[in-house]
């Protein structure tokens, strides 16, 4: 490590958004010792320590690195679809300053050493932060609780089964409980599987006519309103790994209205994209839980506006050419997400559904204080995890330019409008747009 | 004898994917092309020339009897070379993917691939990855455009009309490819389509395409002019979709006593292969209203007048 590369970093004349604080100021972010020193109008050049690196922001946003609260990560057991290095790569081109990768590998992270095992992965090959989710239940089978308590004290930051939902309600109420004695947050998918059956994408006229098998809204429904009883009886903390449609966003307003410990995420590609955009069989947009109305889009984005959805994740699913090479029914579901998800999202603050505030804070601060993280803001003394954002800097995403292992976008060849021109973990700066 | 034809008529793709994408044009240019090919293959000289020197390959990666028979006729009677592939002898069973197939068979440099496979969508994927015509004899539960063209020769032929007849399509509509492409085209030749079958066989938002639905086969019928049944496969019968096919004949069965619902001159139809005694009764299946024997006959008529409307599309240097 070159001892330049920790020199003081002043971002200088841009606009600072830390939703932490509701702050949104033209103004100076002072970095020192991997830490936020201040972040306040006229800092200017005279008021840095000597050998601070002065960076021009004028026009561009400096806000906190985002915190993707879901992202699959191949290690251990896919690295030939993502390792660590090429997430971190990714997640820094993308502005994210942390990955809570997902333990849905092989092995499934259900045992202390394997988070351990990622951690120290993470530290020896990571450019961003990693911090990993641990299984809910031991293999993911739903049968019997992962030792919730050891992997948490060994990093686990968060428990779930992944994309699999625990379908057996007394393993889940019990796992619930357990949870809440050691203040764990459960994340868990909710999709009743007998319900989605053989389905493919949404049920309905679209699918139909595809000749697709469908999933419906109910499956998600059903499986999210049994949660919200179970977190009734136990008081824990639980977490919808990724709500998709209007009945479900219902449930979740009820839930928390009766004032039970209830957050959700949406994926960035349920409030961009929907089931139309699957088009003429294109894999790349089957994804699980299935895109949905466009009613359902629309009612997700209103959620995200008024606060009911809490967190915006990426989904990040890197599938290799063999797995989406294939006909739709055949193909793995899951779309890349970590390069895209601020510039996807930037669509809905151009055309004016969402407030730069409430997507950046859904995007950092608030998945750091579910997962009691200390980034996720720009106050003085926080792990200074900071990005420079050109938003209305136009572009057209290549392929071949992502630094993911897989190509699997939905926003292949898109429009995108907004860009992370610079990303610093830890005071250190780790993607530049060149 | 000389098939003569308009010589505008070009159809507007290189593939026959679907006929969802087909104008009226070009199902009324197919049908009539066709209608003189029954002509033609009804003579002790069938022989034709107009795809001499052209290869069919008949990619099949579902079991099937009677279209891949009536492909193969139709090709060598237009003079190609006809070679059939099913999964069983090829290597998809040894783990090469159905684009790998499609890269190796485009290789052997073939004019047209017919392909049926059990996934929807498949085919087109396949299309992408080759140079030459691809016609869809059957993807999944999605279209199945030659069974569709050629129930609508059989319907023509002996109503005189596709037009303000009322065609009552019975059964799987759910999982049925024929349906699907059943419905687009009668509705594009402005027939009144209806469809009857228990709730768990109709796909989700079928109102949604130009039908009128029902769950009762006397509702149904009513002042039907064609009644067309489905195959129901064996694995749905037994408590997943329908309780039993007991259950099933009794409610869905077309036999004499449903047929009288209908047009007393209402004429009865089917895909093949028939289960008998499940979604349709025999003394039905074999009697004077039935048209099923003719369809097999439009088919391999229909399939020549779509090999010979696609070759006329393919490059001819």
């Amino acid at each position: 490590m070159l001892a330049t590369e920790r020199r003081p970093i002043l971002l200088a004349n841009g606009r600072i958004l830390d939703p932490s604080r509701n702050l949104d100021i033209e103004g100076d972010l002072l970095i020192a010792d991997g830490l936020i020193r201040e972040a306040k109008r006229g800092i200017g050049a005279a008021g840095v320590p000597e050998n601070t690196e002065i960076i021009d922001c004028s026009g561009n946003l400096i806000a906190p690195g985002l915190i993707d609260i879901r992202a699959f990560v191949g290690e251990p057991g896919a690295e030939y679809r993502e390792t660590i290095a090429s997430a971190s790569q990714a997640a820094a081109a993308g502005g994210v300053t942390t990955i809570a990768c997902q333990p849905d590998t092989s092995p499934v992270i259900d045992d202390p050493a394997l988070v351990d095992f990622i951690l120290r992965r993470a530290r020896d090959t990571s450019i961003v932060h990693v911090q990993p989710m641990a299984a809910l239940t031991k293999g993911l089978r739903g049968e019997e609780m992962a030792e919730i308590g050891l992997l948490k004290a060994a990093g686990a930051i968060a428990f779930t089964d992944g994309a699999k939902s625990v379908t057996n309600a007394q393993v889940m109420r019990r796992a619930l409980a357990y949870a809440r004695d050691f203040d764990a947050l459960i994340v868990h998918h909710t999709e009743n599987p007998d319900l989605v059956g053989e389905g493919v994408m949404n049920e309905g006229e679209f699918a139909a006519r595809l000749g697709l098998a469908g999933i419906p809204t109910a499956a998600e429904t059903i499986m999210l309103e049994r949660d919200m009883r179970l977190v009734a009886l136990t008081g824990s903390r639980y977490h919808a790994a990724s709500l998709t449609c209007a009945e479900a966003l219902e449930v979740l307003r009820c839930a928390k209205e009766q004032g039970l410990k209830v957050t959700a995420s949406a994926s960035i590609n349920h409030l961009t994209l929907n089931e139309l955009d699957v088009g003429p069989y294109r894999t790349f947009l089957k994804l699980c839980p299935p895109l949905r109305a466009e009613q359902d889009r629309v009612a997700l984005v209103s959620a995200l506006a008024c606060g009911l959805i809490d967190v915006v994740m990426s989904d990040h699913n890197p599938q290799d050419v063999e797995g989406k090479r294939l006909p739709f029914d055949e193909a793995s579901p899951g779309a890349i997400g970590l390069e895209t998800m601020l510039p996807a999202g930037l669509r809905l603050v151009h055309s004016g559904d969402i407030p730069l505030m409430t997507l950046i804070k859904a995007m950092s601060s608030t998945p750091a204080e579910l997962l009691h993280l200390a980034g996720g803001n720009l106050r003085p003394g926080s792990p200074a995890d900071v990005i420079v954002v050109d938003l209305d800097a136009p572009w057209v995403l290549d392929p071949a330019a992502l630094k993911s292992k897989c190509k699997n976008t939905p926003f292949d060849e898109a429009r995108l409008t907004g860009r992370v021109v610079r990303t610093i973990v830890a005071g250190r700066t780790v993607y530049e747009y060149a | 004898m000389n098939i003569v034809q308009k010589p505008s008529f070009v159809l507007s793709q290189r593939h026959l994917l679907g006929i969802e994408g087909l104008s009226r044009e070009d199902i009324l240019n197919l049908l009539d092309l066709a209608e003189q090919f029954v002509q033609l293959n009804r003579q002790i000289d069938k022989k034709q020339a107009s795809l001499r020197g052209r290869t069919l390959i008949n990619l099949f990666f579902e079991a099937s009897t009677r279209t891949q028979a009536s492909f193969e006729l139709a090709g060598k009677r237009l003079g190609a070379d006809v070679m059939n592939m099913s999964v069983g002898s090829s290597s998809m069973r040894k783990g090469e993917t159905l684009i790998d197939t499609a890269v190796t068979l485009n290789a052997m440099r073939p004019d047209i691939i017919v392909v049926r496979h059990h996934a929807s969508g498949a085919v087109e994927l396949l299309a992408r990855k080759v140079d030459c015509s691809v016609v869809n004899a059957g993807d999944g539960s999605h279209e199945h455009p030659t069974q569709a063209l050629l129930d609508a020769l059989t319907i023509r032929r002996n109503k005189g009309r596709i037009e303000r007849l009322i065609i009552v399509i019975c059964g799987d509509i759910l999982h049925s490819r024929v349906a699907r492409s059943n419905i687009i085209l009668l509705n594009a030749l402005g027939a009144r389509v209806r469809v009857v079958a228990p709730s768990t066989l109709l796909p989700p938002a079928i109102e949604r395409f130009g039908v009128e639905v029902t769950r009762d086969m006397r509702e149904g019928l009513r002042d039907a002019d064609i009644v067309m049944m489905l195959r129901l496969q064996r694995e749905r019968m037994n408590g997943s979709f329908v309780p039993s096919t007991q259950e099933y004949f009794h409610y869905f069965g077309l036999d004499q006593k449903k047929l009288a619902y209908a047009k007393p001159d209402a004429l009865v139809m089917h895909p093949g292969p028939m289960n008998r005694g499940v979604e349709i009764d025999t003394t039905v299946a074999d009697g004077a209203q039935s048209l099923i024997r003719e369809q097999v006959e439009m088919g391999v008529a229909v399939r020549m007048a779509v090999l010979e409307a696609l070759s006329r599309t393919l490059p001819n240097r």
